[in-house]
């Protein structure tokens, strides 16, 4: 059995926890102020994923880059795979929040998503 | 060009909106938001990272999405702005002076105005460490421009001087954007930044983060060489054999925020040497009538949520002027803050109600203190936190009854009891 302290990164409360694992099986969890914790340690302790924030290109007049985000988390070790994708990718406008620039990126069912609209 | 209006809101980032909404909402049709960037949204647009408005919609948005919320709103009620205007001056008499980059000069008379500038970053003068003057020396607020704004890369080999949050995001910004962070110092003996984002921000990424280290020179001709570190003694002062010589062509300063207040220091309003912002009372008025404050140009906030609720405050107190629900402004009383608690947010009050919260910070991080509010020496109020520490503003709302034994009182104290 190992065991490994944790702060709990779904919100600001961020928590410390006390974790025990065998392998990529946790045994327990103490620490956590909800079950959101435990759910957290026992993602982070098989298989840790992460949201992905950043921008990309986009031809517009307004701003240079467009914000974008994983519409949910991808493995945390993809994270820099993600970005070399994401060099790639160029953005035409007019563009909406929330308007799909990618699917299925990196992972499948997760969208690459605009996070402000651009007109022109 | 001359104009007449009723409000004018200077600055245009969440705070700016959420006050001319909330103004427009409560019946003053001719307000207009004067701010000096190509776009609405403030310091929010830059922040790309998600963590904002669990408060405020009960998820976790990124900031450019945050500010979008907040500007759809604005469009549907039709909220009049004008971006690439910046305000010169604001006079006693509610005068506002800007220059606009369509229309030229405006001079607008105002009958309210509601001061929201924002804040902006200590700079390395303001810390003062020695050296040379090389290029690759940025806050982390202009690197965080250049690269999520603009598309520059900073640097190769970075340092961080500052644990506080936007220096542990721009942490891991810049080693996803390819650099590679070689540590972050931090002053003091904790860190100032939130749990998770330390965790998400350096552990995941593998950077040391050095309490109780600072950087004490800097080398380098034309860019950055490297930076000379020491670990610091409990009066934060070098100890002398520690110094290392870290090789990096770029440091960024995150070493905190002082609000923006040129405009209100020539309108006459009064500032807290505490905070840095406005001194204002319940209705988050200054002492010049009809002029409020809001944002981080009150006082700095780490949440924006809470900017949002304080600034959409300050609007319904500009509409309530407007309307000609004045106040005397004599029967204030000044909150006394003491034994921890640095600041109290308003500083004075006349008739607090439920609505109204109190923030304020503490001056050092401890364990199982007790909040306490007295009114003429009787505890009011009495609260005991887990865990208290100067980088979370505390807020505290009062139950009706509270209220009115505070609005009864001559004296009104905020302390903290460690024991
Ligand atoms: C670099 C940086 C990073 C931050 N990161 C985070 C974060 O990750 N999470 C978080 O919750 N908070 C963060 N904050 C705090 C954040 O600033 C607040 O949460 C929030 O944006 C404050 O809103 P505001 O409207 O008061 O100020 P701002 O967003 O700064 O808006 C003020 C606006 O006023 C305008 N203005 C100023 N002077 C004039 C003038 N004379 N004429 C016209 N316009 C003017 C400015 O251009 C600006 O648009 C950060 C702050 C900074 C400085
Ligand atoms: S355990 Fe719950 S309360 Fe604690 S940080 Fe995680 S989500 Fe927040």
């Amino acid at each position: 059995m190992n065991e490994k302290m944790m702060t709990c990164i779904v919100c600001p409360r961020g928590c410390r926890m006390k974790v025990t694992f065998e392998g990529d099986k946790m045994l327990s969890c103490t620490g956590n102020f909800c079950k959101r914790g435990a759910d957290y340690a026992r993602a982070e302790i098989a298989f840790p994923v992460r949201v992905l924030t950043s921008t990309v290109t986009i031809n517009s007049y307004e701003v240079p880059r467009l914000p974008v985000k994983t519409s949910a988390p991808i493995p945390k070790d993809k994270l820099f795979e993600a970005m070399e994708k994401l060099k790639t990718l160029k953005v035409s406008v007019p563009v909406k929040h929330s308007d799909i620039i990618f699917s299925d990126f990196i992972s499948k069912g997760v969208n690459l998503i605009s996070c402000r609209s651009v007109n022109s | 060009m001359n104009l007449n209006k009723s409000l004018v809101v200077v600055g245009g980032g969440p705070a700016g909106l959420a006050a001319a909404i909330a103004a427009k909402e409560n019946g003053i049709n001719d307000v207009i938001i004067l701010e000096r960037g190509s776009c609405l949204g403030g310091i929010l647009n830059q922040c790309i990272h998600s963590g904002f408005g669990l408060h405020a919609f009960g998820e976790e948005l990124t900031g450019p999405e945050y500010a979008g919320r907040y500007e759809e709103k604005a469009e549907k009620l039709k909220v009049d702005y004008l971006t690439d205007t910046m305000v010169l001056s604001v006079s006693h008499d509610k005068t506002v002076i800007a220059v606009s980059k369509e229309k030229g000069l405006l001079i607008i008379k105002a009958e309210a105005v509601v001061l929201a500038t924002g804040c902006r970053e200590r700079t390395r003068g303001a810390i003062n460490i020695p050296g040379t003057r090389p290029a690759g020396v940025f806050t982390a607020g202009t690197a965080q421009y250049y690269i999520n704004m603009i598309g520059n890369h900073v640097g190769k080999k970075a340092v961080i001087l500052g644990s506080g949050d936007i220096g542990l995001i721009m942490a891991r910004r810049l080693m996803l954007e390819g650099a590679k962070v070689e540590m972050v110092l931090e002053l003091l003996p904790y860190s100032n930044g939130l749990g998770r984002n330390i965790a998400q921000c350096l552990e995941d990424f593998d950077i040391p983060l050095m309490l109780s280290h600072t950087v004490i020179g800097v080398s380098g001709k034309e860019r950055l060489e490297g930076v000379t570190i020491a670990k610091v003694d409990d009066r934060l002062l070098p100890i002398p054999g520690t110094e290392q010589f870290i090789e990096c062509d770029t440091l960024l300063l995150s070493v905190g925020l002082i609000p923006e207040n040129e405009i209100a220091t020539g309108a006459g309003v009064e500032l807290s040497p505490i905070t840095g912002g406005a001194v204002v009372n319940e209705n988050l008025e200054t002492n010049i009538e009809g002029v409020f404050a809001c944002g981080n140009a009150l006082h700095v906030h780490d949440l924006v949520d809470y900017v949002s609720d304080e600034a959409a405050r300050a609007g319904k107190s500009a509409a309530a002027y407007l309307n000609g629900d004045k106040k005397e402004s004599s029967q204030y009383k000044t909150i006394i803050t003491k034994n921890g608690v640095r600041y109290c947010v308003p500083q004075k009050i006349g008739t607090l109600t439920p609505e109204i919260p109190l923030f304020f910070r503490v001056a050092t991080p401890s364990q199982g203190s007790t909040i306490l509010i007295y009114a003429d020496g009787n505890v009011v109020y009495k609260k005991r936190e887990a865990y208290l520490t100067p980088s979370e503003m505390q807020m505290v709302k009062l139950s009706d009854e509270t209220c009115k034994k505070l609005n009864e009182a001559k004296e009104i104290t905020v302390e903290l009891n460690t024991k």
